[in-house]
C-alpha cells in the first residue's frame, strides 16, 4: 500500500462507513430482519462487481473497491446480528437473514462484473 | 450528526488496517486469506465487545459505536467476500470458491459464538 493508497482507501472508508451508519440507523429494527445491513451488504456487492468490470484505473478502483464498497459493506456486523437472531429465538429470521445475504451477495457481484465488462 | 462523524473517522482507520493487515499475510496463494482472515478477526472481536465488554472498556457510547459500527464494521468486509467468490468460479477453480464461500460462514459463526462465550465470562467474573 503506498502512501497514495492509504489516503485514498483511508477517504473511502470515511465515506463508506458514514453512509453503512445512516442506511443501517434508519433500517435496522431489533428483533427483526436487519434490511440496513441487508442493503448495504447487497448494493455493495453488485457495485464492487461493476467497478472492477468497468476495469477503472488502479487509484479509482482502490478508492471505491478497497475504501467505499470495503467499508459500506459489513462482515462482522453480519455475523454478530444472525447470531444475536438465532440466540434470541428468532430462528425464521437469521435462517431468512442468511438465504438473503449470503444467497444473493456473490449473485450480485457475478451481475455488476457482467454489466461492467459489456459497458 | 457528530456521531457519524466518529464512525466515519473510525471506519477510515478500519479500512487502511484491513488493507494493511491483509498486506502482511501476502502470499502466492490463490485463496482469498487476507479477506477471510481480517472478517473472521474482526467477528471475533466484534462479538466479544458485544458480549458486554465493550462497556467495561468504556462508558463513552459514542465511543462504544465509534469502535463498533465504524472501526469494526469498516475493518471487515462483505463486498471483497462476495468479489472474490465470483472470482474464483469465473477462473474455473470451482473446488476454491466453494471452499472460500463455506469457511467464511462457517468459520465467522464458530469465532463469533466463541467471541460471546469469552465476553460472556469476561463480564461475568
Amino acid at each position: 500500500m503506498t502512501a497514495a493508497e492509504a489516503v485514498v482507501i483511508g477517504l473511502g472508508g470515511f465515506v463508506g462507513a458514514v453512509l453503512r451508519y445512516f442506511i443501517s440507523t434508519k433500517m435496522n429494527k431489533e428483533n427483526r430482519l436487519p434490511m440496513g445491513t441487508l442493503a448495504v451488504n447487497l448494493m455493495g456487492s453488485f457495485l464492487i462487481g461493476l467497478i472492477f468490470g468497468l476495469e477503472l484505473p488502479k487509484l479509482w478502483t482502490v478508492f471505491l473497491a478497497s475504501g467505499v464498497m470495503g467499508a459500506l459493506t459489513t462482515f462482522s456486523t453480519l455475523l454478530k446480528e444472525l447470531l444475536q437472531l438465532w440466540r434470541s429465538g428468532h430462528r425464521r429470521e437469521a435462517l431468512l437473514y442468511s438465504m438473503w445475504t449470503f444467497g444473493f451477495g456473490a449473485v450480485l457481484a457475478y451481475a455488476g462484473f457482467t454489466i461492467g465488462q459489456l459497458s | 450528526m457528530k456521531q457519524a462523524l466518529y464512525v466515519g473517522i473510525a471506519g477510515a482507520i478500519g479500512a487502511i488496517c484491513r488493507i494493511g493487515i491483509g498486506q502482511l499475510l501476502e502470499g502466492s496463494t490463490d485463496f482469498p486469506i487476507k479477506t477471510l482472515s481480517v472478517n473472521l478477526l474482526g467477528t471475533f472481536i466484534l462479538c466479544l465487545l458485544s458480549a458486554g465488554v465493550i462497556h467495561r472498556l468504556t462508558t463513552d457510547e459514542r465511543l462504544q459505536t465509534s469502535i463498533t459500527t465504524g472501526f469494526l464494521g469498516s475493518f471487515t468486509t462483505f463486498s471483497a467476500f462476495s468479489m472474490e467468490t465470483v472470482s474464483l468460479f469465473q477462473n474455473g477453480q470451482l473446488v476454491l470458491s466453494i471452499l472460500y464461500f463455506s469457511s467464511s460462514i462457517i468459520g465467522g459463526l464458530v469465532v463469533g459464538i466463541i467471541g460471546l462465550r469469552i465476553g460472556n465470562r469476561m463480564v461475568s467474573v
